[in-house]
This record gives structure tokens, C-alpha cells and sequence, in this order.
């Protein structure tokens, strides 16, 4: 038989493919970076769909202000390494406001400060595709969106009305005030992703990967206190764990798991031993069933 | 085993070189909406170890609420992911899954039973390499099964498996089976289908999906996994034609300039000659570009990978046009109009003289529905003629593009001989399409089709002065037509002769001639008579060339064709004779030389 390529060649292939039609398909193009493992790759890819030349499109961050400390120093130290185009996003209403995890719980928090904060960026910056690192392996509702994911003027998605996806002739238009969200990492699997970060020697936030930390254990998940900001309930105490995280994202909504993978094979290992999925950490997904789907309808990525 | 569970203590690096390498495959799940197809997608990922703990507890409180199966665990909840659906207990869109085995990554592309969402199935079917084809056992083969074959058939989908589900309800009874095996294997066969297999499975037992079934020992197949594990998927053909739709022109200084896209077909190595479509430029690649940061540059390119060629030249090349491999049979067709079939996915009706997108590799241009040839009518395949075409309706049209396209028949060429049609109002994705033409039963005529730029007219060494001074003529067409047995040829060879004897110098092009040699692959279909005019009305442009008069026979009994064979020679060297207004030789002679064609003869 011929030599074909190798599965994840063929992904590969596939995120550049997309990567190159955003690019090419529309006036003003947005990658939306995380720092998280599959941003990492994501923003590997997109360099690569492009070399020689530069990245076309710039890279925006929403920061809620409550991500890790090491995952915005990464984030500096990664545009500034790579010459990116780095814009950063705060909902400064929201700020005002005083808005916080801590105050006013996960959900309040996260549709402020991440899914309005999106918003507000895409329309000031008249970003009309924001490309994401999102897989349809990740969520049940993910499972069925578009590689060229279509948004109305306020942002929102309709699963009932989505277009057909044929082949990878993808339909990118929309009208003025209408925009496209765009998933290259659409058929990547977790494994996937860590193995191209781990082939490639991407380097990732080191919050993945097992170090003393300190943390407390509230509601059954073991949180990290980054900073003063988090005040304790009675009976908590903060106890040094040799723990890690499967997924990033606010601090006090991350839950770590107890790990003694201090490198990125032994992630792997642990994660294909694993019995419950990355998401499981992330307490904004558990709200009610089908959060993510109300989520992504209001304009979360 | 053969899951490809890793173990504590085993060698990772070994494990994931043996993951990576793991070939894709795109698998499709099909059928009627209570045929428990979500149920065989979630007894799969649950009997291969996918469904993860959280998942599972989550599916056990969907279950009590939303399950079908008495508080059991309800599978199909796996899938079905939209509140919606998991309320109405329906699947509504496309559902992508992902699982490994030890042989193959799979990723499956649950496609919703009702009819109303055929399009998704187009859709799922578009992407995959095998389509599972779920069959309830107590209702058989069903219209909307067809449907899903003939679907799959058109996306060009050579494995189907019909996996006859419910076979507990049936007490896993052999007969029962073998009637539906051999009504679906019947209807596979008259689609073409070179590869289709019937399965008998219960996705609620789990018998027959990952391990062959003890309760059916009067079937000696295989499971569904071992076959969806076992099936030999063609690799990358040397035949295949090199295709690379451009998608960006890469131009980071003035010393580089790279053509950035994804080989749809075939491969291509350094110094390897290719041409630009659709204008036909020639040129070399000079370079499989890839800075060293990514490894470096490539000596050869393959199906499907996104790269960036560089050529030898200078040459007009843009996003739309596709980079393809030079000469032979495997070239681009080039052309206006597009003969494809269809599968209509939106409410409003198609019909004729309807403008829309056509997107075809990277190229996006205006289209205009010139006519719908039939509509498929699924339960027989009978073709019947039709105005237009309604949601999910299959059928074939004719396409006319503002532009020149550069295409490949479907069957020949995924990459560049797939379309998508969007409405140009609402930017829906209203029809996919598979391009047709290059089919013998169905050949158009080529009025439309571009030269390639590369082809110039050689120019003659003897003036139309010279010409002129020794003929006393211009070069011009006489159009002798009308019904069989007018006297058209005698009229023809009378008029031939009569120029000849005034010193002049005629070639006669007669339709049965045309038919004897050049036009002999054509028949008598409207398509076929336009194509033997367009090929004599060429000769004639040849012929003129090199000033001669032509005298031409014809029925050709269509107006706009003989319009276009006008146009093409030029209206003021044309003189179109209908044998009703009578061949009357002298007065055709007379009237060329009223206008001017031809002179009195000066020298001899």
C-alpha cells in the first residue's frame, strides 16, 4: 500500500487548511489564545500555516483578571518570543462592578468577565472570525458545531439553524455585523493535542505538570490560592499538595488534581490511565446539564 | 485485545509512535430515526472503553430523566447532545465522535434519521470513507434506507455496511435477516456500490458490535468492529491526478513568493512541470517550501497536506486558481458550465434562472441555474423530469458560471469536482453538489470551454493579400440547413463547384462526413448535434483561417446553437441558408458578392 500520512499528519494538514481559508476568507481575523495546551498548538499551527510570513491576524487574550499569575507571565513571554500581535481584553465594566468568581460564583462571573467580555472585544475590534482551539471531543454540545461556526450580530449561535458542512468547501460569508467562529483543532482528541505538543516540544504553562502547590480543597475540588484574593471559609486551611491541572482557566474555578507527573510523558501516561475527563475539573461546566450549550448560545467560545 | 488501552508499567514512547502512526478513518452512522443508531455509536464508545466516569455518571442521571430504557443506562444519551434532542429523544445534527482501537483512530459522524435532515447526512457522508447503514429488523428496508444508500453512493462512498439492528426483537432469527441482507445488497448493487455487507446487531445487548455474538451462531461474519478494523482503505493512487486549489499567496519579502494550499489529489515533487488553472500556464515547481524551523524544505508533496509551493517563474496565480499536473488524460476541464448533481438543502425551491455562489475548490463565483435535467427519484432510481428541486431533494442541473471555472469530474477528482451552492441573500449553504461532466451518457458541448492561455495560433506564411489577389475572396461560411433529405449536400457540392468555376477556392463540411470520423463518438441528444456543429463551426474557423470559403451541410435544427456557431465565425463571414427558403445556388453567389466576400477573379 502507498505510504499515506499518519493520523496526526492528516489533522495537521486539516487545522493549516482551515487556518489558511480564515486568513484568506475575511477582512479581519482574530485568534483567540487561552495559553492553554490546545492555544499552544493552535498558535503553532498558525505560525506554520503562514511561514515564511508572518502571523496575518493578531491574538486576543480575555483575561477574567482571576487566570493563574504563571499563565499570564507565559503569555507575555510567549508574544514577546514569537513577535505576536498581542492584544488583551478586560471587561473594565465588569471590573468596576467588581465582579468575581469569589463574590458572585462561577456562573456570574464567567458571562461577564468571559462570555460579554468576548463580546465587546470582537465588536471593538470589528473582528468578523475569531478562530479557537475548541475540539468536539471536549462536550457533548461541541460535538456538533461547525468548523466554520456561524454567529448573528449579537454574537449568538444557533444549533438548529447551523449550515451544512460539506467536504472543506467551507462557506465563510457573512454579512457586515455578522461574524464566523472558526475551529481548526475541531476533530483533535486531548490525547492528540498533548502528543503534538509533546512530538513538537511545544512549551506549555508549567501549572500542567506536577509541583508542590498550595491549595484547599473546597466542594470536593482541590483549588489553588494564587494570590490574596481568595478568603477562606471556615474550616479551610491551605495545605501544600504535589498536584496539577488537566485544563486552565480562572483560578478559584480550576480544580487540580493530585499528581506526581512532573513531566510531559508521565501526563500523558496519567492522562491515558484516567477514568474521568478534562472537563471534570472545570466547575463552570457542571452548573446544569447542557451548560455549555447555553453558554455557547449567549456567545461563549 | 484489541483495544489499545495502556496499561501502568507499559513502554509510552513505544505506545504513542504505535498511536500516532494509527491510520484515520471516517466512518458514517445512517438510518431511520427509531433505529437506535445513537445507541450502536454510544454501545461502541462504551464498549471500547471511551466513556469516561464523569461522562457516565452524568449519562446515568440524563437517563432516569430522559431515558427510554426503564431507569437502565440509556446509550443513546451518550450522543445525542442538544437539549432538544435529548427532550424530543431525536438527534438533530451531525454528531462527531472520536475512538482508537489497536489498528485504526475513528472518527464517526452520527448523521439524524429524519427525513427533513437528509442534508446532514450529505453532509457526514462528504467526510467519510464507509457508511454504517442502520436497519431495524422488524421494518426492513425502508425508504429512507435507500435514501441513505443513494446518498452515500453519490458522495462516492464505496463501503457500506447495513448493520440490521434489533435482531433480539426478532428472537435472532436467520431468515429474517437474510431477507433484508439480500433486498439491500439488490439495491446496492444497481447503485454501484462496490463494497456492501449486512451485519445482523443488537446495539441494546451489544451482540454482533464489538464481539462476534454467541446468541447468532448461523452467522459466520464478522462483528462490526472487527469489520470497521479489517477494511482496506485504497491509499494514495500513483494514477491520481495532482490537484492544489490556492489559497493564499504568500509574499513575506520581495524575494520569495509561495502558493499556499492543500493537495486534494495526487502528489507533486520538485521540477515537476504544472499548469495554472484555468488560464493553462505552464510552469515548474521550484520549491516544496517549509521553513527550517518546521524541518525544512520537502523534495515531494502528497494528498492531503497543506504546503507551499514555489515556481520557476513569474506567473499570474491567485487564490481560486488550482496548481495541477501537466498534460495527458488527466487534465482540468475548463469551462462556464457545470452539469452536477445535486442535493437541495434549503426550503425555498430551486428553479431555473436562479442565481447563486458556486464554490468550487477555493474559488467562489456567481452561478446561474440553467435548467434541471431530472430529479432522482429514490425508491426506484427512475429519473423524472422536473422545474425544480425542493429540501433534500436529489437531482441533476446545469450550472452556467460568470466566470471560467477549472473542474474535474467528481468520480476523478473530490478536491476540485465537489461544489457547494449559497444562497447569495441569506448566505445559507443551500445544495452540494457533484460535477458530472466528462460522463459520455451525459456529454455536453464545449461551446463554453477556454483554450488554455498557453495555446497560441501559429500565424501562416502567406498573407490575406496574397490570398485575396490569387482567390478573389475573403474567407467566409455558407450554412446550408434544415430537416434530413432537403438536398442540402447536393446543394452544397452544386455550389462548391460553381464557386470553383468563378475562380474561387471552397471546402465543403458536410454533417455525415463529420459523422464518419471526427464526430463519430456522437449521437443525436440536443448535447451531442451542438457538439458536432461546434467541432465542424472549429474546423470552419481553421479553414477560414487560411482564407477558404466553407460551405457547410447541416440539419442543425437547434437556434441558439447555430447562434453560437455564428458568433464564433463571426456574423459578417456568415450566410445561414434554411433549406424552406430553397438552395438556390446563383442567388447564394450573388448575394456573397453583394456583400463583398467575393470579387471578380483579376489574375490567373
Amino acid at each position: 500500500m502507498a505510504h499515506g500520512l499518519t493520523h496526526l499528519e492528516e489533522l495537521e494538514a486539516e487545522a493549516i487548511h482551515i487556518l489558511r481559508e480564515t486568513a484568506a476568507s475575511y477582512e479581519r481575523p482574530v485568534l483567540m489564545y487561552s495559553i492553554g495546551k490546545d492555544s499552544t498548538v493552535l498558535l503553532h499551527l498558525a505560525l506554520k500555516a503562514f511561514a515564511p510570513g508572518k502571523l496575518p491576524f493578531p491574538v486576543l487574550h480575555i483575561d477574567t483578571t482571576w487566570k493563574f499569575r504563571e499563565m499570564i507571565a507565559f503569555r507575555d513571554a510567549t508574544a514577546a518570543r514569537l513577535g505576536l500581535d498581542l492584544q488583551v481584553h478586560i471587561n473594565r465594566e465588569g471590573l468596576a462592578q467588581g465582579i468575581s468568581p469569589v463574590t458572585h460564583g462561577s456562573k456570574v462571573h464567567t458571562d461577564v468577565m468571559k462570555t460579554v467580555a468576548l463580546r465587546q472585544a470582537l465588536s471593538a475590534g470589528r473582528f468578523d472570525a475569531a478562530i479557537g482551539g475548541a475540539r468536539r471531543d471536549e462536550e457533548k454540545s461541541r460535538a456538533k458545531e461547525r468548523i466554520f461556526s456561524f454567529r448573528d450580530a449579537n454574537h449568538r449561535w444557533d444549533p438548529k439553524g447551523q449550515r451544512p458542512e460539506l467536504w472543506s468547501l467551507y462557506n465563510p460569508r457573512v454579512h457586515p455585523g455578522e461574524s464566523m467562529r472558526v475551529f481548526p483543532l475541531s476533530n483533535w482528541t486531548e490525547l492528540d493535542v498533548w502528543l503534538y505538543v509533546w512530538k513538537h516540544r511545544l512549551p506549555v504553562v508549567d501549572l500542567y505538570l506536577a509541583r508542590e502547590r498550595p491549595v484547599i480543597e473546597r466542594d470536593g475540588a482541590l483549588i489553588m490560592v494564587d494570590d490574596d484574593r481568595l478568603p477562606l471559609k471556615p474550616g479551610e486551611r491551605i495545605e501544600q499538595r504535589r498536584v496539577r491541572f488537566r485544563t486552565l482557566g480562572c483560578y478559584p474555578l480550576s480544580g487540580a488534581i493530585e499528581s506526581d507527573a512532573d513531566t510531559l510523558e508521565k501526563v500523558i501516561e496519567e492522562m491515558l490511565l484516567a477514568r474521568t475527563s478534562e472537563r471534570q475539573g472545570r466547575l463552570i461546566d457542571h452548573d446544569q446539564s447542557g451548560s455549555m450549550e447555553e453558554k455557547k448560545r449567549e456567545g461563549y467560545f | 485485545m484489541t483495544l489499545p488501552t495502556f496499561t501502568a508499567g507499559e513502554d509510552l514512547r513505544g505506545w504513542l509512535e504505535r498511536y500516532e502512526r494509527l491510520q484515520l478513518m471516517r466512518v458514517l452512522t445512517c438510518g431511520n430515526v427509531d433505529d437506535c443508531k445513537s445507541t450502536l455509536i454510544g454501545r461502541l464508545l462504551h464498549d471500547t472503553g471511551r466513556i469516561y466516569e464523569d461522562h457516565l455518571k452524568a449519562l446515568e442521571a440524563d437517563s432516569r430523566v430522559h431515558g427510554t430504557t426503564g431507569g437502565g443506562l440509556d446509550l443513546a444519551l451518550v450522543v445525542d447532545g442538544l437539549k432538544a434532542e435529548r427532550e424530543q429523544g431525536i438527534t438533530i445534527d451531525v454528531a462527531w465522535r472520536y475512538f482508537t482501537t489497536a489498528r485504526r483512530a475513528f472518527i464517526i459522524a452520527d448523521c439524524p434519521g429524519h427525513e427533513q435532515y437528509t442534508r446532514n447526512m450529505a453532509t457526514g457522508a462528504s467526510h467519510c470513507q464507509l457508511a454504517i447503514s442502520l436497519i431495524d429488523a422488524r421494518s426492513g428496508v425502508t425508504t429512507q434506507t435507500r435514501r441513505h444508500a443513494t446518498i452515500a453512493a453519490m458522495l462516492g462512498i464505496r463501503h457500506v455496511v447495513a448493520a440490521v439492528n434489533k435482531m433480539d426483537l426478532v428472537g435472532w432469527g436467520e431468515s429474517r435477516f437474510r431477507e433484508i441482507e439480500a433486498e439491500f445488497l439488490g439495491f446496492c448493487t444497481r447503485l454501484g456500490i462496490e463494497h456492501a455487507v449486512a451485519l445482523p446487531v443488537s446495539a441494546l445487548t451489544g451482540e454482533g458490535v464489538v464481539r462476534r455474538s454467541d446468541v447468532m451462531p448461523w452467522f459466520t461474519g464478522p462483528a462490526l468492529l472487527d469489520l470497521l478494523e479489517g477494511v482496506e482503505l485504497p491509499g494514495p493512487g500513483d494514477a491520481d491526478p495532482f490537484r492544489m486549489p490556492v489559497q493564499v499567496v504568500l509574499r513575506p519579502n520581495l524575494d520569495f513568493r509561495g502558493f499556499a494550499g492543500q493537495v486534494t489529489s495526487g502528489d507533486v515533487r520538485v521540477g515537476d512541470r504544472v499548469r495554472i488553472m484555468p488560464r493553462g500556464t505552464e510552469a515548474r515547481v521550484a520549491r516544496i517550501a517549509r521553513p527550517e524551523e518546521y524541518g525544512g524544505d520537502l523534495d515531494r508533496a502528497q494528498a492531503p497536506e497543506s504546503v507551499v509551493l514555489c515556481l520557476d517563474r513569474e506567473v499570474d496565480c491567485s487564490r481560486g486558481d488550482v496548481i495541477a499536473c501537466f498534460g495527458g488524460t488527466s487534465d482540468m476541464r475548463v469551462g462556464r458550465r457545470i452539469v452536477a448533481d445535486l442535493v437541495w438543502m434549503v426550503d425555498a425551491p430551486l428553479v431555473a434562472g436562479q442565481s447563486l455562489l458556486c464554490r468550487v475548490g477555493t474559488r467562489i463565483t456567481p452561478a446561474r441555474v440553467v435548467r434541471v435535467i431530472h430529479r432522482l427519484k429514490v425508491d426506484t432510481l427512475a429519473h423524472e423530469p422536473a422545474e425544480s428541486m425542493g429540501l433534500n431533494d436529489i437531482g441533476r442541473v446545469e450550472l452556467e458560471c460568470e466566470e471560467p471555472v477549472a473542474f474535474d469530474p467528481y468520480r476523478i477528482s473530490r478536491g476540485t469536482g465537489a461544489i457547494v451552492l449559497i444562497d447569495r441573500l441569506s448566505n445559507a449553504t443551500a445544495a452540494a453538489g457533484m460535477i458530472r461532466t466528462g460522463d459520455p451518457t451525459e456529454r455536453g458541448a464545449h461551446w463554453d470551454d477556454q483554450a488554455l492561455d498557453s495555446v497560441s495560433s501559429p500565424v501562416s506564411g502567406v498573407s490575406a493579400a496574397e490570398r485575396d489577389a490569387r482567390w478573389a475572396q475573403r474567407p467566409c461560411c455558407v450554412l446550408l440547413h434544415g430537416p434530413p433529405n432537403t438536398g442540402k449536400t447536393e446543394a452544397a457540392f452544386a455550389l462548391e463547384r460553381a464557386l470553383w468555376d468563378l475562380g474561387h477556392d471552397a471546402v465543403v463540411l458536410d454533417g455525415q462526413g463529420m459523422r464518419s470520423g471526427l464526430s463519430k463518438d456522437l449521437g443525436f441528444e440536443p448535447g451531442d448535434r451542438s457538439e458536432n456543429l461546434r467541432r465542424a463551426a472549429e474546423v470552419a474557423r481553421l479553414l477560414m483561417g487560411q482564407g477558404r470559403i466553407v460551405v457547410m451541410s447541416f440539419v442543425a435544427p437547434q437556434d441558439d446553437v447555430r447562434e453560437r456557431a455564428r458568433a464564433l465565425l463571426g456574423p459578417d463571414r456568415c450566410l445561414f441558408v434554411h433549406a424552406s427558403d430553397g438552395f438556390d445556388v446563383s442567388g447564394i453567389v450573388a448575394q456573397l458578392a453583394a456583400r463583398g466576400l467575393i470579387g471578380r477573379r483579376t489574375s490567373a
